[in-house]
């Protein structure tokens, strides 16, 4: 496996106490496949992801727990300045907003030219010209020129594939999406991740997709891991999770998707608000909002059972759910 | 750009006739010129008449105006009452505060910045809290507290340095005086810049230099540095010229003959051609500092373009 997190735990100390971001997250990425990571804001998925890139803040954060295995090694017993030369070169991130996670006060092709003449100590002249060949393969049109612009001198879409080619100049084996389409217009947003799914098949990369959105997922996913509270609810082969979920969850998740078919109906909503990571409850984190909830789930934190061969639910009622 | 640098020229126009002609009029009114040049006694009339016939006191003020402002712009700023011309009066003065100014803006780039990454880079820990306490204390005490204060520590008691600048006025001897006139910018500097950097440092932009591997000292220096100053350039701008005009008190403490020197003895002695003279000549620096500072602005931030 070419990343394999283990039992993964993170804190926050914050004003109203310690915040529990990630609380035992085990998930991982072979070369080539897509794991996509599903859950809504606070879930943890993007804690666990900047974990595991090595940019968590520290402090308020703190990994108290867990390994993160790369091609077998513990990044997290590496020194600084071993980690320091993994970033960018072996893995490497895409954020939500290109507009804030561009520097701008410094053209594009600096930025690009900046990952060959620090990881690769080339000279600024080769790597400006790399920096033109990125982006003329990320298909930004008329590169040559565009290279000297500023990042607000580009559109969303545009600053978005620059982020991509930023983290393709290395050829990384593992690259992380943290919400790469959520601050695009939907038109746009298939083009991009078009683009990051031709790459990946192109360079065999292993390719995590943080989201919120099931419809991006259901298109370039090979797995899926539901994040709740810190932790994993439900892991699945894509396909399976859409025709039968096995948490409460992501059926509920599923449900909430607007459908043609049921025009004029009243959209579900999974009710109550995601925990307070300082206060999650005991038991189940998502039974005050679960419509199988029981005693047993008040009191008993689910572990994560194995449903078939391939998938995981941490429900004490999945095969009701399953069956439902 | 070069419409607009022409519109702010024009600009200045009438910002410097308003801002020349209120330092005519304030002058004016400060007193007659002519009652303290005959040392304690007073004037005998038929002297005086001479005296105000010939710098032209005896005409109405706005004729007065004119015709200074006039003669300002063949290069004649007038004579001194003791018969020196004002603009060699300025070529003396002028280069010392210059050279003291330059002083003091090195100290502000130089301690001030430093200071302010290493807080910004630090929030909340001792070298912090320490630094923003001394900020505070030199921002509260006045300038001529810590003048006077440093004076008789090391140039009377210890010893370390002439208690009094000469009239050469050289750099080294300008070190302390120049300490002296940054300290409070100095003390916003370090501020601003710990602000700034604090600010930016949580930024997506520098989470992305991180994530990119890059070594952390480009990471600063590249990333959070480039964006952080940019209001701290933008400050250390306007305070050239707030610099210039403003070291009387630092001038007067350590004897040094420089433009507050001159502006000093021109109010103390009712020389009006003095005060007028300099202050115009401040004003420029002002106007031009200030213009300089808006240009700069666009060159560090790209996302502005003036039209």
């Amino acid at each position: 496996m070419l990343l394999e997190v283990r039992d993964l735990h993170v804190e926050f100390r914050t004003r109203d106490g310690i915040a529990k971001a990630v609380n035992g997250v085990s998930y991982g990425v072979d070369a080539g496949r897509t794991l996509a990571v599903l859950g809504e804001s606070g879930s943890g998925k993007s804690v666990t992801a900047q974990t595991v890139m090595g940019i968590l803040d520290v402090p308020p954060g703190r990994i108290t727990g867990g390994e993160v295995l790369f091609e077998g090694r513990d990044l997290l017993k590496l020194k600084e300045e071993e980690r320091r030369t993994v970033r960018g070169a072996e893995m490497a991130m895409i954020f939500q907003d290109a507009l804030s996670s561009l520097n701008p006060v410094l053209t594009v092709g600096d930025q690009l030219a900046e990952m060959f003449t620090v990881h690769r100590g080339m000279s600024r002249r080769d790597a400006r010209a790399r920096a033109v060949e990125l982006m003329d393969r990320v298909r930004i049109p008329g590169a040559r020129e565009r290279v000297k612009q500023y990042p607000h001198q580009f559109s969303g879409g545009m600053r978005q594939r620059i982020m991509i080619a930023m983290a393709m100049a290395l050829e990384p084996k593992l690259i992380i999406a943290d919400e790469p389409t959520t601050a695009l217009d939907v038109t746009v947003q298939a083009q991009v991740m078009d683009l990051l799914a031709d790459l990946q098949r192109e360079y065999d990369m292993g390719l995590i997709l943080i989201t919120h959105d099931l419809g991006v997922v259901a298109d370039v996913a090979d797995e899926i891991a539901v994040m709740y509270a810190g932790r994993i609810v439900e892991t699945a082969p894509v396909h399976e999770i859409y025709k039968a979920p096995a948490h409460p969850y992501t059926r509920g998740l599923l449900d909430s998707i607007p459908r043609l078919d049921q025009k004029g109906r009243e959209l579900y909503a999974i009710k109550g608000l995601p925990p307070s990571l300082t206060a999650i409850p005991p038991g189940c984190a998502f039974h005050p909002r679960c419509p199988l909830a029981r005693d047993v789930c008040r009191t008993d934190e689910p572990p994560l059972y194995q449903v078939g061969d391939t998938r995981g639910s941490a429900c004490h009622f999945w095969r009701e759910c399953l069956h439902d | 750009m070069g419409r607009y640098v022409i519109r702010r020229l024009l600009q200045m126009i009438p910002v410097f006739i308003g801002a020349t002609l209120l330092i005519f009029l304030m002058v004016n009114v400060m007193g007659d010129p002519i009652a303290g040049l005959c040392g304690d006694r007073e004037c005998d009339p038929a002297t005086a008449a001479r005296l105000r016939r010939e710098f032209g006191l005896d005409k109405p003020v706005w004729q007065q105006y004119a015709t200074y402002m006039g003669n300002v712009f063949t290069g004649d700023f007038g004579t001194a009452f003791n018969g020196q011309p004002v603009t060699e009066l300025m070529g003396t003065a002028f280069p010392v505060t210059i050279r003291l100014t330059i002083i003091a803006v090195v100290f502000e780039i130089v301690i001030g910045i430093t200071l302010g990454v290493l807080t910004g880079l630090r929030r909340g820990r001792p070298v912090d809290t320490a630094v923003l306490l001394l900020t505070l204390v030199v921002i509260s005490v006045p300038t001529f507290v810590t003048g006077l204060l440093l004076q008789l520590l090391l140039g009377v008691k210890w010893g370390w340095i002439a208690p009094s600048v000469s009239s050469d006025a050289r750099v080294d001897e300008l070190i302390l005086p120049g300490l002296v006139l940054a300290s409070v910018s100095l003390a916003y500097v370090t501020r601003l810049t710990r602000t700034s950097i604090a600010e930016n440092r949580r930024s997506d932009y520098v989470r992305t230099a991180i994530a990119k591997g890059l070594p952390r000292r480009r990471v600063i220096t590249r990333h959070l540095l480039r964006n952080s100053l940019i209001p701290v350039v933008t400050f250390i701008g306007t305070d050239v010229g707030a610099l210039m005009g403003g070291a009387i008190v630092t001038e007067r403490i350590f004897n040094i003959h420089g433009v507050g020197y001159q502006l000093y003895q021109g109010i103390l002695r009712q020389n009006t051609q003095t005060v007028v003279g300099f202050v115009t000549v401040l004003v420029l620096v002002f106007l031009v500092a200030n213009l300089l500072v808006d240009l700069l602005y666009a060159v560090l931030d790209p996302r502005i373009r003036y039209a």
